[in-house]
């Protein structure tokens, strides 16, 4: 089973939007391999034969009646916003081209 | 008269509001006064709704006056964990990224709860979104046990388990993905039970791993547990999880297990869940509950659940890999903290990862970079594929199990209430509290915490009971008949030994 560098957590974590200090990098770096290195034997015992369960009970497609319900209160969630305008999020540069 | 209401079980509590003997108002009175008296060093709150508590309260005794019927448990104040939404009052998740969130809508309990008329006293803390076995990863300071403050309340609903035992509130609410109910109930000799994966809405939790999160009761007592079990389970077109069976007579359930008879009852002792690692103290009090579950009627048999031992790994595989995926909402758009990146271009993307990177504590960074990477190309069948077999090959063992026996039972936990700070820096150690409670949420069946006693140390012990998916009931019968024959034995509840805590004046 392969460890987890610095570099690789480097990776993951620009993967999961997650700014790191090079200090924080280091220590996340170290504990993560410890805990993948103890978590990896789970492949040990999961031989092809056992199906994999997603769910803790059988699930099946649950439908409610075509009704329509009241929204939340458009006001209310706007002001837990970082920031709004006219009745909208107000968001920063969504694309990466020169603004 | 003030002191005294605030040691009453919820159900006493409840018939002094039926028969007018106190109002709610009193009542709520009583603990927002042991609140401000004692939550100073215990830390459980993160929010007092003090002016809410005491309108709904007002309105309870109104309608009583004026004849109304009411729900049994209307009147009796409640505390509820940091993790469940209540529109207009805070709700961090114990997260800085979430500070000062004012939720637009009710968790479908919440609305449950306020329906009934329980005054909510206020939010409790616990471990940022639910990750954590002490609520040292609160983004808010940690709670401190009130058996010993130099000492763990459990986690992650350390101060849902803390404001009961310091008799703050009747009632709480927790969350429980891999033992947030169980183990806090373990370590400060209170009672919580993890429902049936589905028993209770998950509308309105802030989810952590979906596949594994319920909440349920927390309290000082069996029959108080099932009273709110009862208030807050049932059906939820709102969650398509939410199970639409008909929901068993907990109440009853508990009523007849204090009688004590547990005859016919069989009770198995999984194997795996003791031994090596387990602090003989916990051990004793354990096997003396055995014998008092055999006194009372009770069948015991020793059965082996052989994949238990791999619970854990496979648990810290789906659960990072669930909780990446849910808590890529905080994104720092629509609600909670924006931080925009010092220098460069003040992108979306950019500001997500500046945003994250301020606003989530050590431990929701560690989980969601290693649920990342196990749902990653190129580990995705190695690492969370196989965490997933080996679900199955657990729930396999509890299937096996139950056709031997009705519940099954194990210690709580493997050890009592460490010192605050003794396991901060050693990731897998935190993880080993929740090697015997882990295995339910993996399996989704129901677990209860009740007290067994002191250990060696002079810290509380908890008892763990299992039964089948949608059993739930069992709990409460086999739960509660052993409360009772401890308690005859000790002469009072254990919680009567655990030493006052000073009040501020």
């Amino acid at each position: 089973m392969s460890t987890l560098s610095r570099d690789e957590v480097a990776r993951v974590a620009a993967l999961a939007r997650i700014d790191l200090t090079p200090t924080e990098l280091d220590r996340l770096a170290g504990e993560l391999d410890v805990i993948v290195q103890s978590v990896a034997r789970v492949s040990e015992i999961a031989t092809a034969d056992v199906p994999a369960t997603s769910h803790p009970l059988p699930l099946f497609n649950v439908f409610r009646a075509d009704v329509p319900v009241a929204p939340l209160d458009r006001d209310e969630v706007l002001a837990q916003a970082p920031a709004s305008q006219d009745g909208k999020f107000l968001v920063p540069q969504i694309l990466e081209e020169d603004a | 008269m003030s002191a005294d209401l605030t040691r009453l079980t919820a159900a006493d509590l409840a018939a002094a509001l039926t028969s007018g003997d106190v109002s709610s108002v009193e009542a709520t009175t009583a603990h927002l006064d042991r609140i401000a008296a004692v939550d100073g060093p215990v830390h459980a709150f993160l929010h007092v709704a003090a002016d809410e508590a005491l309108a709904t309260a007002r309105a309870v005794d109104a309608s009583r006056a004026a004849g109304q019927t009411l729900h049994p448990l209307a009147g009796v104040p409640i505390a509820v964990k940091d993790i469940v939404v209540t529109r207009g009052l805070p709700t961090t998740a114990g997260s800085r990224i979430l500070e000062g969130w004012l939720p637009p809508y009710d968790a479908t309990l919440v609305a449950r709860i306020k329906a009934a008329g329980l005054p909510i006293l206020g939010k409790t803390n616990m471990d940022e979104f639910a990750m954590g076995s002490s609520t040292e990863h609160s983004g808010y300071g940690n709670t401190h046990n009130p058996w010993d403050l130099e000492r763990i309340p459990g986690g992650s609903g350390g101060g849902s388990a803390a404001a009961v035992a310091a008799y703050e509130a009747p009632l709480a609410i927790g969350t429980d993905t891999g033992g947030s109910i169980r183990q806090p109930a373990a370590v400060t000799g209170t009672v919580g039970v993890k429902p049936t994966y589905g028993s209770v809405s998950r509308y309105g939790l802030i989810a952590l791993a979906s596949s594994l999160d319920q909440a349920g009761p927390v309290t000082r007592t069996v029959l108080d547990a099932a009273l709110l079990h009862a208030l807050i389970a049932g059906h939820d077109p709102l969650d398509s999880t939410s199970l639409p069976d008909e929901v068993p007579d907990f109440v009853a359930a508990a009523r007849r297990g204090a009688t004590g008879d547990l005859s016919g009852v069989r009770i198995g002792v999984v194997r795996e869940l003791q031994g090596d690692g387990y602090q003989s103290g916990v051990l004793a009090r354990f096997t003396e509950s055995l014998d008092l579950l055999r006194e009372a009627g009770a069948d015991i048999v020793e059965v082996s659940c052989p994949h238990f031992e791999h619970a854990l790994a496979a648990y810290y595989l789906i659960l990072p890999a669930e909780a990446s995926s849910n808590l890529a909402k905080f994104d720092g758009m629509r609600f909670g903290l924006r931080v925009e990146p010092t220098s460069g271009p003040v992108t979306a993307e950019r500001v997500m990862g500046a945003t994250r990177g301020a606003g989530f504590g050590d431990e929701v960074k560690r989980r969601i970079i290693l649920g990342t990477y196990a749902l990653s190309a190129g580990y995705y069948d190695a690492y969370y594929g196989s965490a997933q077999k080996v679900r199955t090959l657990i729930q396999r063992d509890f299937t096996a199990a139950f056709t031997q026996v009705d519940v099954l039972v194990s210690p709580t936990t493997p050890t009592t209430a460490f010192r605050l700070g003794e396991k901060l820096d050693d990731p897998l150690a935190m993880y080993l509290n929740d090697v015997a409670t882990i295995p339910v949420n993996l399996a989704g069946v129901p677990g209860m915490s009740l007290p067994a006693g002191l250990s060696d140390d002079g810290l509380p012990v908890g008892f763990q009971v299992i039964a089948p998916a949608r059993a739930d009931d069992r709990l409460y019968r086999v739960g509660a008949a052993l409360e009772a024959l401890l308690e005859q034995r000790w002469e009072g509840p254990l919680l009567s030994r655990a030493p006052e805590l000073e009040e501020a004046r």
